[in-house]
């Protein structure tokens, strides 16, 4: 059963996340599918994945699925509720933070954030990426591409990725998976 | 900020805004790549040093890296105006283009050739999520403590399904205190 999708929350909840996404748009995946998906069923499994994967083929950061789930769910005011909590602290935290490390550079609390916050940022990546794993791969050729782009991309680091897309819509298309 | 050790190059909101558009359009899978090679090569407004203090930062602050990275940098350049001008170029097109994207979803997502094409793209998403965990966790140290962390992350947030911001409440202050006492 469908949620009515309440806007007010949905900018909240954004809010929120974009200020603990340290580490990037990857880190608060898991959150926003908990949300989207499991909480409030504003979002199917498949389509929440399909949508991840449109915005990464977009040009632009990473970020962009974000607003294209925003724009999916209610159009420009969705956009609007899931974009503008994104851009707050960057134009708070990351002015404040820039200004304060071009006058106080080396300090030594900085140094101890930046090594006590990467392992964390790691293990949530690792989450988003087995989420979304369990999200679109229904058998085991879906694993297996999956495995494959893990190991080309570990390989051959230097090969555009939009190459393995076109490979995976292509295995898709032929019926592989 | 002492206006004399910085060098500033005469950067206008005009061209911030074209480089950051720039940028944002060529950048296909990660905006990184293409953000040092405008920034640092072609308009050479910045040293690669100071690209990789100010990526590095960028990372460390909430929200999307390259974006924080944006607003310092338009910032550094040209004031608040500077900063808009630039998230304008970097974030605008990509809008537009993601918008479309959402509108052909929206009138074709249902068709069977392009669920199929989609199954298999969104494998292939995934995939690519992995593989940059496997290559950025080679920079861990070999010392328990960092796994632990980022092992207690993975299984509050991934397998048990809490909410990131009690699992960012219970380990960010921890972590930072572990390698804050480390250091000394």
């Amino acid at each position: 059963m469908m949620d009515r999708l309440d806007l007010g929350g949905l900018f909240l909840h954004f809010l929120l996340l974009w200020f603990v996404a340290i580490g990037g748009p990857s880190t608060i995946l898991p959150d926003i599918h908990r949300y989207l998906v499991e909480v409030h069923h504003l979002l199917t499994n498949a389509e929440f994945a399909e949508l991840y994967t449109l915005a990464q083929v977009a040009p632009g950061p990473n970020a962009m699925y974000v607003i294209l789930i925003g724009w999916h769910l209610a159009g420009w005011q969705g956009l609007a509720a899931t974009t503008i909590p994104m851009l707050v602290p960057a134009s708070t935290l990351t002015l404040l933070v820039g200004h304060l490390n071009q006058r106080y550079p080396n300090a030594p609390i900085g140094q101890a954030i930046r090594r006590g916050l990467t392992p964390i940022t790691l293990g949530l990546v690792f989450a988003s990426a087995t989420i979304l794993m369990r999200a679109v791969n229904h058998n085991w050729r879906g694993y297996l591409i999956t495995l494959l782009t893990v190991a080309l991309v570990l390989r051959k680091s230097s090969w555009n990725p939009l190459w393995l897309f076109a490979g995976g819509a292509l295995a898709g298309i032929l019926g592989f998976v | 900020m002492d206006e004399t050790e910085l060098e500033k190059p005469n950067v206008t909101r005009f061209r911030l805004f074209l480089s950051f558009s720039r940028i944002s359009l060529s950048s296909f899978g990660g905006a990184i790549f293409w953000a040092r090679r405008e920034l640092v090569e072609r308009q050479r407004w910045i040293t690669e040093r100071e690209f990789i203090e100010m990526f590095t930062l960028g990372q460390l602050l909430p929200g999307p890296n390259v974006l924080n990275l944006t607003v310092m940098f338009g910032y550094r350049f040209a004031g608040w105006t500077g900063a808009a001008a630039s998230v304008a170029g970097f974030l605008g097109w990509p809008c537009l283009v993601v918008i479309g994207m959402g509108i052909l979803y929206q009138y074709y997502g249902a068709l069977p050739q392009v669920q199929q094409a989609l199954t298999g793209m969104s494998s292939v998403a995934a995939g690519l999520l992995l593989a940059t965990v496997i290559k950025l966790a080679t920079v861990l140290p070999r010392h328990w403590r960092p796994w632990l962390f980022g092992t207690l992350a993975f299984v509050g947030v991934g397998v048990m399904r809490w909410p990131l911001l009690w699992v960012m409440g219970a380990l960010a202050p921890w972590a930072v205190f572990a390698a804050w006492k480390e250091q000394e």
